[in-house]
C-alpha cells in the first residue's frame, strides 16, 4: 500500500478494535456467555415443576453419590496416565524428527504423525473397533498365529481406552516437543558429552531442562484433550469406560437434568484447571512461556 | 611420565597423529596427516574454511571416527574411546555454555559426571573461576556475563577437569574485533599459567601467529607447512603459505632466467622482477613470487632508492593510514598490478596524494619465487 495505514491514534484504535472484533465476538458470544449461563444453571435446584431455588444441591449430589466422584477420579487418573504414556511414546518420535532425520525424511515423519488426523475421529475410532472386536482382525490374527485358542475380546478394556487416547493425542505432544528440541543447540549435547556425560545424564541435565516448556505445553494440551474426550473412551471402552464426559452427556441428554450436567461440567473445568496449575508448579514453568510453545 | 631434567628428552608428546585419513563420500577431508604436539605447547591449525581443520579437531575430540590412521593422546591410543572418556576437552566455537545452569554449575558439570561430591565440586569450581578472574561470579546466569567472561567460563569448565589437551574451535570468532584482540592476549596468558597443551584452530592468521608456539597451515586436508610463526612468515614452504600467512604481494609470470638461485620473473605484460628461488625452477616455467609490504622501499625518485636494487615505478591508488600499519596501494606502471607497500613510520610520505607518481624497489633476496601450482586458483 503506498499510503501508511492509519496514523491518528483514534484511527489506530479503531483498526485494532475492528481486527479483534471477530475473535472477541466469538469468545464472548460462544464461550463466555454460555459458560456464565451454565454456571448459573449449576447453582439451581428444581423444587417443583417450573420452580427453582439457588442452592448447592447439584454439587452436593456429586459428593454424596460415590459413582460420580469415583468416575471423576478415575477420569483424572486415566487422563494423567494417558498423558504420561503419550509423552513417553512421543519423545523418541520428536527426537528423531528434530535431531536425527534430515530434510525430507524429517518432513515425511511429521506427515506420518499427521496422517491419522486426515480421517475424522469417529471413523478412526470405528476403525479401531473393527481391528479389536472379538470377530475383528487382530483377535483372528492371534488365533491364526496360535497365540490364543479362541478369539479374545480386545475392546472394552481400560488398556484399550489408553491405547486409543495415546494414539489420538500423539500429534499434540509431538508438535511442541519437536519445536523445543529443534531449538536445542547440538553443540550443547556435544559439550556435555565432551565433559564426560553419558546419554542418561545428557537427557536429564541438558535435553529435558531445555525442552521443559515444550514438554509442559504438550502435557497440558494432551491432558485437557483427554479429560474432555468423549468419543474414544465411549466407543473403545463401552459401558465399562466410566469416563466423566459420559456422565455429563447422560445428565444433559438422557436425564434431561441440565442443572446436574452443568455442575459436572464445572467440576471437570475445575479439575483441569487444578491439574494444569499443579503441572506448572511441579515443572517450575511459567504459563506464558509454555503457551508460547504450544 | 618422565622425570624433569632426565638426560634424554623422551617425553611422549601430548598429541600424536599418524597417517590420519577422513573421507566424506567422495571428498577427502583429511589426507594422510601426521604430526605431534609437545607437552605444554600452544599448537594452532590455521587454514581457510573448508580445509578440513574442524574435521581434524573433531576427530581428536572423538566426535568423528577417522577412516584411517591413529590418534594418541598422552601416549595412549584413542581408537574406540568415546569423547566422554578421552583426556581431552573442547572449547566450542559458540562456547556451548549450558544456559539452564549457573556459571558454577557449568564449571562443576564435568566434575559431577566424574562422581565428585557436591561440596567438593563447588569448591573446585569456585577455585577455577578465581583462576580465570571470575571470583564470585559462580551464582550468575551465563547470559548475564560479557562475551569475554563467557569465554573464560568455557575455558574454566574444561580446565577444571585437568585435561591432557585442550581443543579450541575458533573460540574468538564470535567476538567483536576489540574484544578479540584482548582475548588473544588473555588466552596466551591462561595457557602459560595452566601449562596445558592447547590445540587451537582458526582461519585468522594473526591469531595463529600471536598465540602459537607451532602452527600447522592446512589446505585441502593436508598440512602445507608446519613450523613456528617466524618460519611461516619469513620462510614459507609453499606459495599457499606465502599467500595465506600475513599480507603479501603476489606476482605471477614466467621464469626467464635463473642465476645464483635468483629467478628473473617476467609477467605477461613484460614487467621483470628478481626473486630468490624456492626449490628448483626451470627456465620458462610458470612461477609466482611473493614480496611482503614491509620488504619494499619507497622513493619519490629512483635516486632515493638503494642503488643496488632494481627500481620500479607506479602510481598511488589509495592510502590506507593506520598509524604504524599504514600502507600505500599502488599500481605498477608496466603490469598494472596492484601492490601493497608499507609506509615508513618517519612520516616522510605524509603528504603523498592519490594519483602521484612513485618509485619503489626491493631486495630480491626478500622476495620468494615458487613454481606455480598446477591448479590455478
Amino acid at each position: 500500500m503506498p499510503e501508511p495505514l492509519a496514523t491518528a491514534p483514534w484511527q489506530r484504535r479503531l483498526l485494532l478494535a475492528l481486527l479483534l472484533a471477530p475473535a472477541l465476538l466469538w469468545l464472548v458470544g460462544l464461550i463466555i456467555l454460555p459458560h456464565l449461563d451454565l454456571a448459573l444453571l449449576s447453582f439451581r435446584e428444581r423444587i417443583a415443576p417450573r420452580e427453582y431455588v439457588t442452592s448447592l444441591a447439584q454439587y452436593r449430589t456429586f459428593f454424596s453419590e460415590p459413582l460420580y466422584w469415583h468416575v471423576f477420579l478415575r477420569t483424572a487418573v486415566f487422563s494423567a496416565l494417558a498423558t504420561a504414556l503419550t509423552l513417553l511414546v512421543a519423545f523418541p518420535i520428536a527426537w528423531i524428527i528434530a535431531k536425527v532425520a534430515r530434510g525430507r525424511m524429517s518432513a515425511l515423519l511429521f506427515v506420518v504423525c499427521l496422517i491419522p488426523f486426515w480421517v475424522s475421529e469417529t471413523v478412526r475410532t470405528l476403525g479401531w473397533m473393527i481391528l479389536l472386536r472379538e470377530s475383528g482382525v487382530l483377535p483372528a490374527l492371534l488365533v491364526h498365529l496360535g497365540i490364543t485358542a479362541q478369539p479374545v475380546e480386545l475392546l472394552y478394556h481400560d488398556a484399550t481406552i489408553l491405547v486409543g487416547l495415546v494414539y489420538t493425542s500423539l500429534l499434540f505432544m509431538v508438535v511442541p516437543l519437536v519445536g523445543s528440541l529443534e531449538s536445542l543447540d547440538n553443540s550443547l549435547i556435544e559439550a556435555a558429552y565432551d565433559l564426560g556425560a553419558r546419554g542418561g545424564a545428557i537427557l536429564r541435565s541438558i535435553v529435558i531442562p531445555h525442552a521443559a516448556p515444550g514438554i509442559t505445553a504438550g502435557c497440558i494440551v494432551v491432558f485437557m484433550l483427554t479429560l474432555g474426550n468423549y468419543l474414544t473412551p465411549t466407543l473403545l471402552g463401552g459401558k465399562n469406560s466410566l469416563w466423566f464426559t459420559e456422565q455429563i452427556y447422560t445428565q444433559f441428554i438422557t436425564r434431561f437434568n441440565w442443572e446436574q450436567g452443568a455442575a459436572f461440567g464445572f467440576l471437570l473445568l475445575a479439575l483441569s484447571t487444578v491439574m494444569v496449575w499443579l503441572g506448572l508448579k511441579i515443572s517450575g514453568q511459567r504459563f506464558s512461556d509454555v503457551m508460547r510453545r504450544a | 611420565m618422565s622425570t624433569p631434567g632426565a638426560a634424554t628428552p623422551v617425553t611422549t608428546p601430548d598429541l600424536e597423529v599418524r597417517g590420519l585419513l577422513k573421507r566424506f563420500a567422495a571428498h577427502l577431508a583429511v589426507v594422510d596427516l601426521s604430526f605431534s604436539v609437545a607437552r605444554g605447547s600452544f599448537f594452532s591449525i590455521l587454514g581457510p574454511s573448508g580445509c578440513g581443520k574442524t574435521t581434524l579437531l573433531r576427530m581428536i575430540a572423538g566426535f568423528i571416527q577417522p577412516d584411517g590412521g591413529e590418534i594418541s593422546i598422552g601416549g595412549r591410543s584413542m581408537a574406540g574411546v568415546g569423547p566422554n572418556r578421552r583426556p581431552v576437552n573442547m572449547v566450542f566455537q559458540h562456547l556451548a555454555l549450558f544456559p539452564m545452569m549457573s556459571v558454577a554449575q557449568n564449571v562443576a558439570f564435568g566434575l559431577a559426571r566424574r562422581g565428585v561430591g557436591r561440596a567438593e565440586r563447588l569448591r573446585r569450581a569456585e577455585a577455577m573461576l578465581e583462576r580465570v578472574g571470575l571470583a564470585g561470579a559462580g551464582g550468575k546466569r551465563t547470559e548475564e556475563l560479557s562475551g569475554g567472561q563467557r569465554q573464560r567460563v568455557a575455558i574454566a569448565r574444561s580446565m577444571v577437569l585437568e585435561p591432557t589437551l585442550l581443543l579450541l574451535d575458533e573460540p574468538l570468532g564470535a567476538l567483536d574485533l576489540k574484544l578479540r584482540e584482548h582475548m588473544k592476549l588473555e588466552l596466551k596468558q591462561l595457557q602459560s599459567s595452566f601449562g596445558t597443551t592447547f590445540v587451537y584452530i582458526t582461519h585468522d592468521q594473526s591469531e595463529a601467529l600471536v598465540l602459537s608456539d607451532h602452527v600447522g597451515v592446512m589446505n585441502h586436508g593436508r598440512f602445507e607447512q608446519l613450523g613456528t610463526p617466524q618460519q611461516l612468515y619469513y620462510a614459507p614452504a609453499t606459495s599457499f603459505v606465502a599467500g595465506f600467512v600475513g599480507a603479501n604481494n603476489r606476482i605471477a609470470g614466467k621464469a626467464r632466467s635463473i642465476s645464483a638461485a635468483l629467478v628473473e620473473l617476467v609477467t605477461a605484460e613484460g614487467w621483470a622482477v628478481h626473486a630468490r628461488a624456492h626449490g628448483s625452477i626451470a627456465p620458462g616455467a610458470s612461477v609466482e613470487a611473493f614480496i611482503r609490504p614491509e620488504g619494499m622501499t619507497l622513493g619519490r625518485t629512483t635516486a632515493q632508492l638503494p642503488p643496488d636494487q632494481p627500481a620500479h615505478e607506479g602510481e598511488v591508488l589509495s592510502l590506507l593510514f593506520d598509524g604504524a600499519n599504514s600502507v600505500v596501494l599502488l599500481r605498477e606502471a608496466r603490469s598494472r598490478l596492484e601492490l601493497r607497500i608499507a609506509l615508513p613510520q618517519t612520516g616522510a610520505y605524509a603528504d603523498l596524494k592519490v594519483g602521484a607518481h612513485i618509485c619503489f624497489s626491493f631486495d630480491p633476496q626478500r622476495a620468494i619465487c615458487f613454481s606455480a601450482p598446477d591448479t590455478h586458483a
